[in-house]
């Protein structure tokens, strides 16, 4: 209870109203470094942003898209990063995203309050299980004895994305009013029925967003894939049984390679994620905006 | 509206015989416990991994026993090994990132919630909100490649020339080491951590800080006596959830932190954290007894991550009880 302040301290904010101008003054630095921490964060991204967009829009061409990466040199592209990183993220959505909206719908429908918060708390901490130690556990389950695959990785993404899915999940049904529901239990339909036919398609919206976000994630994602799909030569392959090169993973091994033409096709690839993620995002908000507008 | 009508009539109309009621039913049974099935799983999928990594951690934890904690030792030529240059590494570096980061976000959160228009609040709250997708092996490429250069060009010189007289800006100023890899740990957190205590502040009641204007307090005062004062839980939750990410990043840190051995004083010197030396010697293991040092190293970055955040989500929900009941 002693968390929530009962009272203000009335008696210390009156008896310091001498000095008027130091309270003043005050006042005024306080509101310049709340500018200038946000013009900081600002101008972070806008550095960031920019310097992945002018290092990486030289080296982007066609062949940089239909290309795979050369052993050596600087021709060709990354292709095969591409592929693989889309062939492993959707096989990541295919995992996560039923469980995860029926992780949610428990804990909306069904469970009661003291399950539902101690779901929560556990989807929370899952959340904030690191990366690479997501890794380590497919690494450990896994990849020992049967090799690394895209297969894996994409099971250690759907890890990480299986919290993100269901919270957002669940805070969309919460907020479906339950008159919704009762009226159409009212007329005799199932729960299942009503909660698949009424109440989902009523949170599609909000529950695609929560998706696009985690897509936006995890699709960056480099760590898990360390050491479950990372050892794979660089051709264009559509064989998820084995090891695919992705997209993070081949910008994690440029930056450490002191080639220039190497670091070129890192700030390319780094500019093709960029621009995914970032859409992804402004699309997430046009889902989430499309959804309050109604 | 037409699948309310399918399974309406029968249920709800003329009577519906035992056999398509016992039908419904089973799908009503089915269906909660296919959502029950996914529930435990997550909370069983929580369990498996923390289980697996200290299972596989256990020879290692068993051969080198807990002295591994406080041994600063990495030499696999002689098979020496030990955690404590990388609990250091991830101690000081998230420390450093955070004590830069927590006031900022601060600033950005009351900028966004108690100075700012809505107008220029809305696509500032965007912004930041975009920093934190900003994958961090991107982060990491800008950090090594530009970021990293420029520290080592500007702001190592400039510390050393102002407060050299510190050991910990001693030693000759470099593109990759300590500070470099806390400074980018601070761009991750701020996004995080902002985010939050924005969500916080538009919580707090507005009579109270209108009640404090009104007797006569400034702005600031305000801000002081009630927002912050009535959002202090929250944010230490948020400090240590941006605690926890800043604990569990291995990809960025990994590129701009260079690697070491040793404890350095030196904010200047190459270092390692727990999640970057694991990420760096993912396929160069050389030994059994190497690559269990690296999963003891995983064990302990997991149980450290578990714990800060367990506290958060428990400060939250005390919080959040303490707000209803209020």
């Amino acid at each position: 209870m002693s968390a929530v302040p009962q009272t203000v301290d009335a008696y210390d904010i009156t008896r310091r109203s001498n000095g008027l101008r130091r309270r003043r003054a005050t006042e005024k630095l306080m509101g310049t470094l709340g500018v200038v921490s946000a013009g900081l964060a600002v101008a972070i991204l806008a550095l960031v942003l920019g310097t992945v967009l002018l290092k990486g829009l030289s080296a982007l061409d066609t062949d940089f898209f239909t290309q795979p990466r050369p052993l050596f040199g600087a021709e060709g592209g990354i292709a095969d990063a591409l592929v693989g990183s889309a062939i492993i993220v959707a096989m990541c959505v295919v995992f996560a995203v039923p469980s995860a909206v029926l992780v949610a719908i428990y804990m909306a429908e069904y469970a009661s309050p003291r399950v539902a918060t101690f779901l929560r708390i556990v989807l929370d901490v899952l959340n904030g299980v690191p990366a690479i130690v997501v890794g380590i556990f497919i690494f450990g389950i896994l990849v020992v004895g049967h090799g690394q695959s895209g297969l894996f990785g994409a099971l250690a993404l759907a890890i990480l994305m299986l919290p993100m899915v269901a919270r957002a999940t669940q805070e969309v049904l919460e907020v479906i009013p339950r008159s919704l529901r009762e009226a159409s239990l009212a007329l005799g339909v199932t729960k299942w029925k009503t909660t698949t036919s009424i109440v989902l398609p009523a949170a599609i919206g909000g529950i695609l967003t929560g998706v696009v976000i985690a897509v936006a994630r995890v699709a960056g994602e480099t760590a898990p894939l360390l050491f479950t799909s990372s050892i794979a030569a660089n051709q264009v392959s559509t064989d998820a049984l084995h090891a695919l090169p992705t997209l993070p993973v081949a910008i994690f091994t440029f930056s450490e390679s002191a080639d220039p033409a190497d670091q070129a096709r890192g700030w390319a690839a780094a500019l093709v994620l960029i621009v995914f993620v970032l859409v992804t995002n402004i699309l997430a908000k046009v889902f989430s905006r499309g959804r309050t507008g109604r | 509206m037409s699948t309310i009508d399918d399974t309406a009539a029968p249920a709800a109309g003329q009577a519906a015989t035992g056999l398509e009621r016992r039908r419904l039913r089973l799908g009503d049974t089915l269906f909660r416990g296919l959502a029950l099935t996914a529930s435990a799983g997550s909370v069983f999928l929580l369990g498996w991994i923390a289980y697996k990594v200290l299972d596989l951690a256990w020879p290692s934890i068993q051969h080198f026993g807990l002295s591994f904690v406080w041994t600063e030792a990495w030499d696999p030529v002689t098979e020496q090994f030990g955690a404590l240059t990388f609990i250091y590494g991830t101690a000081l570096t998230s420390l450093i990132a955070l004590v830069i980061a927590v006031p900022i976000s601060i600033g950005i959160a009351l900028f966004l919630t108690e100075i700012a228009p809505k107008k220029v609040a809305a696509p500032i709250a965007t912004m930041v909100e975009l920093l934190a997708a900003i994958p961090s092996v991107v982060l990491g490429l800008w950090g090594i490649l530009v970021f990293g250069p420029w520290i080592a060009e500007h702001l190592e010189p400039f510390l050393q020339d102002h407060l050299g007289f510190l050991p910990i800006f001693s030693g000759s100023p470099s593109q990759a080491g300590i500070l470099p890899a806390a400074l980018v740990l601070t761009i991750m957190i701020v996004p995080i951590t902002s985010a939050i205590c924005r969500e916080l502040f538009l919580r707090v009641p507005r009579d109270l800080t209108d009640g404090a204007l009104a007797l006569g307090s400034t702005r600031w005062e305000s801000i002081r006596g009630v927002t912050l004062t009535y959002a202090a839980p929250g944010i230490a939750a948020a400090v240590l959830l941006g605690l926890g990410r800043a604990f569990g990043e291995a990809i960025a840190v990994t590129q701009v932190i260079g690697g070491g051995n040793s404890i350095n004083v030196s904010w200047f010197a190459t270092g390692d954290t727990l999640a970057s030396r694991i990420a760096s010697q993912y396929q160069g293991a050389t030994s059994q007894l190497q690559a269990g040092s690296i999963l003891y190293l995983a064990a302990i970055l997991m149980a450290i991550s578990l714990v800060t955040n367990v506290a958060a989500q428990l400060i939250v929900r005390r919080f959040e009880k303490a707000r209803r009941a209020a």
